[in-house]
């Protein structure tokens, strides 16, 4: 019983390898560029994660294929990434949590 | 060569190392979430310097950056000139990325000696301990990656790989193009988000 294989396995061209490889440097240099940009500051953390998620898809879709591939593979790396980006914000929202109630029990 | 044409699939059609190969992948996430996690944590916690901003150099990690952008690009070129049969090619673009991966560790020794000389160790606060065992673990990542692209380029000349063996590069560049995309997040979180 041989399965017929299920990849598409359709990698992009060199021209598509190129112009991604365009748009990382592009929004590196946005990446550093708003960094030492004063009026950027209010609004750094988000501008840099969206930057940085971007630069993140673009690379796990275009250069280890994601886009094309099998779902399988998509699942194999995205239950394990979300459950890491679920346990971050967890931790943060915890710790920070015993941070504030530490600093209201010091005030009072 | 020919005995590597006929790659092992499995019961979903997929090749099997490449499954195995992904799985793998997911548990480094889990890894290195947990290493970023606990840099964050930690974050802004040291009492003692030296600081975040005291040591960082955003320059020059931005240039170590740019090398692994295009270490990237170069890896994907492999690929793709091992898949059309093209191994001069192949050999130049899988030593280039190889030569960039080098580079890279070769910044982060002097990164890394440059913040002892001003003070910041594994021991000395919070921040050294969670920085250096975050970024110490993507460079002994780097490390295995560029040994292992050192030995297909080897193998490249020796004549042992070629289109074949695609799948074998196919699977070089998904761990190459993981330890980049994770140095993608660490440059935001630790270098950019102070």
């Amino acid at each position: 019983m041989s399965a017929q294989p299920e990849q598409r396995n359709a990698h992009p061209t060199v021209g598509v390898y190129l112009r991604v490889a365009a748009v990382l440097v592009i929004l590196t240099v946005l990446e550093v560029g708003v960094f030492y940009v004063p009026a950027f500051r209010p609004v750094l953390v988000p501008v840099l994660l969206v930057l940085s998620a971007a630069k993140f898809a673009l690379v796990v879709m275009f250069y280890m294929h994601l886009r094309a591939d099998s779902r399988v593979f998509s699942f194999l790396f995205g239950a394990p990434f979300v459950l890491a980006v679920v346990v971050l914000v967890a931790l943060l929202f915890l710790f920070l949590g015993t941070l504030t109630l530490r600093g209201a029990a010091g005030a009072g | 060569m020919t005995h590597a044409a006929a790659a092992p699939h499995t019961s979903m059609g997929l090749d099997n190392r490449k499954l195995a190969f992904w799985a793998f992948i997911g548990s480094e996430c889990l890894l290195f979430g947990s290493l970023i996690s606990t840099y964050l944590v930690y974050k802004g916690r040291s009492v003692v310097g030296p600081y975040p901003h005291d040591v960082l150099n955003i320059p020059f990690t931005s240039l170590s950056t740019f090398d692994l952008l295009m270490s990237s690009l170069m890896m994907v070129l492999a690929l793709a000139a091992v898949q059309r049969g093209d191994m001069k090619w192949g050999k130049i673009w899988l030593f280039s990325t190889a030569l960039l991966g080098t580079v890279f560790l070769g910044g982060q020794v002097i990164e890394f000696t440059d913040f002892v000389h001003k003070g910041l160790t594994l021991q000395t606060n919070l921040f050294g301990c969670t920085f250096f065992v975050l970024t110490g673990t993507h460079g002994a990542h780097v490390t295995v990656g560029v040994l292992w692209l050192f030995t297909l380029w080897v193998r490249a000349l020796q004549g042992k790989l070629g289109p074949a063996n695609a799948m074998t590069v196919e699977i070089t560049g998904l761990y190459w193009h993981f330890v980049d995309v994770v140095w993608i997040v660490i440059f935001t979180v630790v270098y950019l988000i102070q």
